[in-house]
């Protein structure tokens, strides 16, 4: 997210000040620009420097050496002891995690982009009340829903099951409207006409040429989902018992909790939390360049 | 993580509220649970039994093996007042609560006035296993009712003074032994740049300890009705005695389980933590470079020559109403927390510190711990349990008491109001919460 922006460094190469947009801004501005964004940078990255190092120190230095910088640097000791730990305990959860959030991300940005395309392009009695709802659900947060949620689970003998978590997280209310708004703007009426006469079904010319149009908005539903099913802590809380089911958040939550009668755990919250951030950024990383052209072409049209 | 914890706490808190609703419209009466007849299944019987303790995993497994026609499935989550208390509230709700269930003691009477517990005063083997368990902890599991058993006492936390011998020795500094000569300590100790203890605005239930060492009762419940008293003479003393300090600044006021209060204690800042039996993992744990220099000594005392002790934590195994199987549930609680093997395995797990006159015995419990010098520190707190008053009760909504406690004792810390008054506001929302919830109330 640091990444040039292409237009200001073509602005450069014509004299022109890299980052103000109107010619008057001077130096003062622009260092006063700096320093908050630099205080802000500082400010996001310093809990994540801590945790950095705080995961390489044994026990001992965690509270006796300087916090935000190295001591004795004990690393994959920690993480060899966290993965060694109750058999291994945590790695079953990061899979876990890994299973909730990219199957259900993958499936809930399907069954969104469907529902979207489905309310973008074709007409049908109840259409607008149909997207109102489903509007309506952006505006319910999940946390209301996990009690309800957990007694209708309960009536069906669903709960501490891997489907009490996955199947609310493959809906997504958010990621409707996202489709719906994209593919108005990006699949053409005519291109459809086009498909159909070429004898095409339905459902082909949506996974043959509609969900292709569709694509930078798919990745943006997807990594919003995947980032809130991966940070969705209250569901799994409510609903899982075994721990065999937990995915890292959750896990890491309990332990913490116990900090105070176990303190051995706390090095493992430690060393864990850092880790479980990982996949998170990679995931940004991978898909960057599809989510930034998204929201752009979004913002354009 | 902090910010994510109070995310957590607030979503914890709506989702209460809609449980409290909930409960409220089902109507629980609150007295009486069912009458369970104490029979055996005749047949091979499952049971789940939810507990936050690490390794707890181990001694369950021992039972199993030996007992195929009764198999225990562990189940998990965060400690009781992070989540699981509320679960256990949730999954009574759906009729699908575990069969058994770890719940500390100030917790208990909630599930009882919920209706959430099975009386085990049905079995014969639990009402016989009396004799087993302290006195005190047995009347933290009887409610105060006669032959009434709503769990079996796992662990305890009687409270002794840790401190750091090395230094009241260098500096000729008598350890206390009195509450009276702690202050008079406390005032040395300032003198030469230090403090004698941390008054954590956070841990109400450290000072709901001293307030128990003093004698002081904050709930009677005689059947009918509860009978709330924050603010009794015992109280008083023990509030004006820390805000004295407070005042003074005697003792210094970090937050509990902060890095700077793990600091604090690692630096040689703070001399002494009265606290109880799974506190000493806390100072090994958080004041490393101060291995060696740590004794504990019993606690000081109101009146010279008195022998008492507070109480701080400990837990039970409680039967949720809606088991099929409270014979068998209950004859797992009690191997759970009475056999030497299980008992000797929690310890060596999770430092379990046993809530039975036997479990105090233990052979790991008698010897010299290296942090604490050599001492063989768990004699101190076998001595202290033996001193705790057996009739200290905790009352039916203490999530809701601790809150309002600790919001005033957050003010008082920063020198904003008294502890007293704390307590005063505490006592008011206690009574109206009560009120609320269609609780009695007496007077």
């Amino acid at each position: 997210m640091t990444a040039v922006n292409p237009a200001a460094s073509r602005r450069r190469r014509g004299g022109q000040d890299p980052v103000s947009r109107g010619p008057r801004e001077g130096v003062i501005p622009r260092t006063a620009a700096f320093l908050v964004m630099g205080v802000f940078t500082l400010y996001f990255l310093t809990p994540i420097w801590w945790l950095l190092i705080a995961s390489t120190k044994d026990r001992d230095d965690l509270f006796s050496t300087n916090p935000l910088w190295f001591a004795d640097f004990r690393f994959f000791e920690n993480v060899g002891a966290l993965v060694a730990y109750r058999d291994g305990v945590y790695l079953r959860w990061l899979l876990n995690s890994l299973l909730y959030a990219g199957v259900g991300a993958v499936v809930a940005t399907l069954l969104a982009s469907m529902c979207g395309y489905a309310l973008a392009k074709y007409r049908f009695p109840g259409r607008e009340t149909l997207f109102n709802v489903v509007l309506g659900g952006v505006l319910v947060p999940a946390t209301a829903l996990a009690l309800p949620l957990f007694l209708l689970f309960s009536q069906v003998q669903l709960t501490n099951t891997f489907w009490a978590v996955f199947l609310p997280s493959i809906v997504s209310p958010f990621g409707v409207y996202l489709s719906r708004v994209f593919a108005e703007a990006s699949v053409p009426d005519e291109l459809l006409e086009a498909s159909r006469l070429d004898g095409a079904g339905e459902i082909r010319t949506f996974f043959t040429v509609s969900i292709r149009l569709m694509f930078p908005a798919l990745v943006t539903v997807f990594l919003f989902q995947f980032v809130s099913i991966w940070n969705n802590f209250f569901l799994p809380l409510i609903m899982l018992r075994s721990e065999e089911l937990f995915p890292v958040t959750y896990g890491l939550y309990a332990w913490n909790s116990t900090i105070n009668q176990f303190p051995e755990l706390r090095t493992f919250v430690l060393v864990g939390s850092l880790l479980s951030i990982v996949p998170l950024i990679i995931t940004f990383l991978l898909l960057q360049r599809y989510w930034r052209t998204g929201l752009g072409t979004g913002a354009l049209k | 993580m902090r910010s994510a914890k109070r995310a957590a706490a607030a979503a914890l808190l709506t989702v209460s509220a809609l449980a409290v609703a909930g409960c409220a419209a089902g109507g629980g009466s609150g007295s009486g649970g069912d009458a369970a007849s104490c029979e055996p299944a005749g047949e091979d019987v499952t049971l789940t039994f939810t507990s936050w303790i690490p390794g707890i995993e181990d001694a369950v497994a021992m039972w199993n093996e030996e007992n195929p026609d009764i198999q225990v499935e562990v189940q998990t989550g965060p400690s009781g007042n992070a989540g699981t208390y509320q679960n256990f509230f949730n999954q009574l709700e759906a009729g699908n609560a575990p069969d058994l269930g770890q719940i500390e003691y100030d917790a208990l009477p909630n599930f009882r006035v919920q209706d959430g517990l099975v009386d085990l005063g049905a079995c014969e083997d639990v009402l016989a296993a009396e004799d087993q368990f302290l006195d005190w902890t047995w009347g933290q599991v009887t409610l105060g009712t006669e032959d009434e058993v709503y769990g079996i006492p796992q662990d305890q936390g009687p409270m002794a003074l840790f401190y750091r011998s090395d230094l009241f020795e260098q500096n000729g500094i008598p350890v206390p032994t009195t509450w009276e000569e702690y202050r008079e300590a406390a005032v040395q100790i300032r003198e030469l740049g230090g403090y004698i203890t941390n008054f954590s605005d956070s841990d109400i239930n450290q000072f709901a300890g001293f307030v128990w060492q003093a004698g002081g009762q904050w709930f009677e419940n005689d059947g009918d009705a509860w009978t709330v008293n924050l603010t009794g003479e015992e109280s008083t003393t023990v509030a004006d005695y820390w805000q004295d300090l407070i005042e003074n600044d005697l003792v210094s006021t970090y937050p509990a389980w902060t890095d700077e209060w793990n600091n604090a204690y690692n630096s040689g800042e703070v001399w002494t933590w009265n606290s109880a039996v799974w506190g000493a993992n806390s100072i090994l744990s958080g004041a490393p470079d101060t291995s060696g220099n740590w004794s504990v000594a019993l606690a000081p005392q109101w009146n010279a020559g008195d022998e008492k002790a507070g109480n701080w934590g400990g837990s039970s195994i409680a039967v949720f109403n809606g088991t099929d199987h409270l014979y068998e549930a209950a004859k797992f609680a009690l191997w759970l927390n009475t056999s030497e093997e299980a008992l000797t395995s929690l310890n060596e797990t999770a430092q379990i510190y046993p809530a039975t006159t036997a479990g105090l015995e233990l052979p790991v419990l008698q010897e010299g711990v290296e942090f604490y010098g050599g001492q063989p520190i768990y004699d101190v707190f076998a001595q202290a349990a033996t001193q705790v008053d057996p009739n200290f009760t905790w009352g039916p909504t203490m999530t809701q008491t601790y809150g309002d406690v600790s919001d005033g004792f957050k003010a008082a810390a920063q020198g904003n109001g008294t502890l007293l008054e704390a307590l005063e506001e505490g006592q008011a929302a206690t009574v109206s919460t009560l009120e609320a919830q269609s609780i009695p109330v007496a007077e």
